[in-house]
């Protein structure tokens, strides 16, 4: 196989998980080297015309123009891969979804006729088949190393599906809910961040969206116990999975 | 049978550096009281205590200056003789196999209790013999809320397996230490001591006695082993799945729980590759991932794997209970699911079982 090619492309979000790519400063020239980063346009205004080996896809699809450039990235990408709670589950901005997106668009916008939107916020996988999820707002660098190292050395990239306490409790911290009552969403939330929130004596807020079978249940009933009252339960599950199915309230 | 005073136990803990150990003891960290590397005995944890309720852990000073009056943190020895993720060897495209260095600096643990000396014994027995740590046990006299030990029959007394043995005594503030070995009265040898009196070694061993009946939790009285081997089919394990978050931080916490998996890594050059290990839970779907996908994939199969484990097939394993008492799993539960409440709950369905029969 030649230099395998890599192109990243933008749907709507904020820029922060490409922006990862760039973070990943000690690696950038071994990346350099093993890929060819054919669009980037965050990095560069060179585009290298498809097909393209990997393709990073962030954001979520909110505009009917997004509906159908999505179908055009699948056809051009070997491998696809979403990147953040934008791509995977809708993100922040599937809030609209609990909302009048009429209403909201008239407060943003000057001219909001002018604005084309759809009522909902959707992931990648809505839309087309994706090969890898890459979760959290912003995803984790050393995930998204662990997604392209593994694609190179042509092996299944390491990406478990369980809680962030399994990691938590693997870095040796203490659990915030149980010694201090703070509400941690951490039992429900997918692994992949290194439980990055307790270990700054924080509650998780789940940015990295439901993990494999969650038992929302119970969590509720022990965020219950530590205080928070039904609205606030709402808040904590509505940031950026909100319209993940295990997470919609 | 001799007595170190609280300037001794700090001589013991540098003499122990100065022969070259990694001390690993209590102290406060994070709002808990902690298992990690001391760099004197002036980090033990000395007047702090804890509050424990099922999923509840509280740090509170007290009244005294007790440095080990203090029920399981949220870790255990585990840790320090199966790490939680570490390298076991690397390799490159053109080269050979290369183990992972590893740290042979000797290990002294001080303050090891009862429940979690047994616990250490277990895991050796799993894991095969390693380097033994230096272990200095203290015998329990104040259980916490969540101990059951003198119930699976590891405490409050510290069993053998001991090197020294401390008895912490108050008002004054004193050790009762005992030797267990002859490496144990090797590390004593240069620390300041007195002989004990009759009366203080009598003290010492009342109040370890009287800490049976000061535990929080007991196991229900039957034959463990044979309940969970029989409960395969219990409505409880329906129960319990309600609650169950499937979160893995009992397995976690327990300071038996053995199981690892491996991953390979590899770098962006494609020359370079290792494999690590690190602990998992059975309580993760990918946990009994075969061909074809997990076997275990609802809430209950996964509790009832756990529970069966500690309390029944650990002894065809391995001889023994998997469960030593000290309450971790309880404690440390987000939502303090209790598993002498569980045992009790199966107990009582297989009782009104065999009642019907
Ligand atoms: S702090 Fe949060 S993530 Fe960590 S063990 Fe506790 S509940 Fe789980
Ligand atoms: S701990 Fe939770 S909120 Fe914090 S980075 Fe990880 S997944 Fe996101
Ligand atoms: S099962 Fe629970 S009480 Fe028993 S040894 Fe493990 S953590 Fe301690
Ligand atoms: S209870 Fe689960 S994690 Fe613990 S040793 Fe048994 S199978 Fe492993
Ligand atoms: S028993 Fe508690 S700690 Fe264990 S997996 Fe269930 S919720 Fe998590």
């Amino acid at each position: 196989m030649g230099t395998p090619s890599l192109a990243v492309w933008k749907f709507t979000s904020c820029d922060g998980c490409q922006l990862t790519l760039l973070d990943c400063e000690d690696e950038l020239l071994a990346l350099a080297g093993a890929v060819r980063i054919a669009r980037f346009t965050e990095a560069s205004s060179t585009v290298i015309q498809g097909p393209y080996d990997v393709s990073l896809v962030e954001g979520s699809v909110t505009t009917p123009e997004e509906l159908t450039r999505i179908q055009r990235v699948r056809e051009q990408s070997k491998i696809l891969v979403t990147i953040g709670a934008c791509a995977t589950a809708g993100g922040i901005q599937a809030l609209r979804e609990f909302s009048d997106i009429a209403e909201y668009q008239s407060l943003v916008y000057a001219s909001p006729q002018h604005v084309e939107t759809l009522a909902t916020s959707t992931p990648i996988s809505a839309h087309v088949p994706v090969d890898y999820e890459l979760r959290g707002c912003p995803i984790d660098r050393r995930q998204l190393l662990e997604v392209l190292t593994a694609f190179l050395a042509g092996r299944k990239p390491n990406l478990p599906d369980t809680s962030v306490c399994t990691e938590c409790k693997r870095r040796g911290l203490t659990c915030v809910m149980v010694a201090d009552g703070i509400p941690c969403l951490g039992p429900v939330t997918h692994t992949g961040c290194g439980a990055l929130c307790p270990a700054h004596n924080r509650g998780c807020f789940g940015c990295f969206g439901p993990m494999n079978q969650p038992n929302i249940t119970a969590l509720v009933d022990q965020l219950r116990a530590c205080g928070l009252d039904e609205r606030a339960i709402d808040r904590a599950f509505r940031t950026f999975n909100a319209t993940a199915p295990e997470f919609r309230r | 049978m001799e007595i170190l005073d609280r300037d001794g136990l700090n001589h013991l803990v540098d003499s122990l550096l100065a022969t070259g150990h990694r001390v690993i003891g209590p102290t406060v960290r994070d709002s808990a009281i902690v298992l990690d590397e001391l760099s004197g005995g002036a980090q033990l944890p000395d007047g702090w205590g804890v509050e424990v309720a099922p999923g509840s852990y509280r740090l509170r000073r007290r009244e005294d200056m007790a440095v080990f009056a203090h029920s399981a943190g949220p870790q255990s020895w585990k840790q320090f003789v199966h790490p939680a993720r570490r390298k076991l060897w690397q390799t490159d495209r053109d080269g050979e196999y290369v183990p992972a260095e590893e740290d042979r600096t000797p290990l002294a643990f001080l303050g090891v209790r009862g429940c979690d000396l047994a616990a250490l014994g277990i895991l050796g027995q799993v894991l095969g013999d390693g380097p033994r740590p230096l272990v200095i046990a203290a015998n329990c006299t104040e259980p916490g809320g969540l101990c059951f030990c003198s119930s699976m029959g590891t405490g409050p007394a510290a069993g053998p397996g001991y090197d020294l043995v401390l008895t912490e005594l108050l008002d004054p503030h004193r050790f009762l230490v005992e030797v267990g070995t002859p490496r144990g009265a090797r590390a004593l040898l240069p620390v300041p001591r007195r002989s004990a009196r009759g009366p203080e070694v009598a003290s010492a061993r009342s109040q370890v006695a009287s800490a049976t009946g000061r535990m929080g939790r007991v196991m229900p009285e039957v034959d463990l082993r044979t309940l969970l081997r029989d409960s395969s089919a219990a409505q409880r394990w329906n129960d319990v799945a309600q609650r169950c978050l499937t979160c893995g931080n009992c397995t976690m916490v327990c300071p038996t729980c053995f199981c690892t998996s491996t991953e390979d890594v590899t770098d962006l050059t494609g020359q370079h590759a290792e494999r690590w290990q690190h602990w998992v839970s059975c309580f993760e779907i990918d946990f009994s991932h075969l061909h074809g996908g997990s076997v275990r994939t609802s809430a209950a199969s996964r509790y009832r794997q756990w529970l069966t484990h500690k309390l029944s097939s650990w002894y065809d394993q391995f001889g023994s209970s998997g469960c030593v008492g000290c309450g971790r799993c309880i404690g440390w539960c987000p939502v303090g699911i209790d598993i002498t409440e569980e045992a009790a709950a199966l107990a009582a369905e297989r009782s009104g079982s065999d009642a019907r029969a």
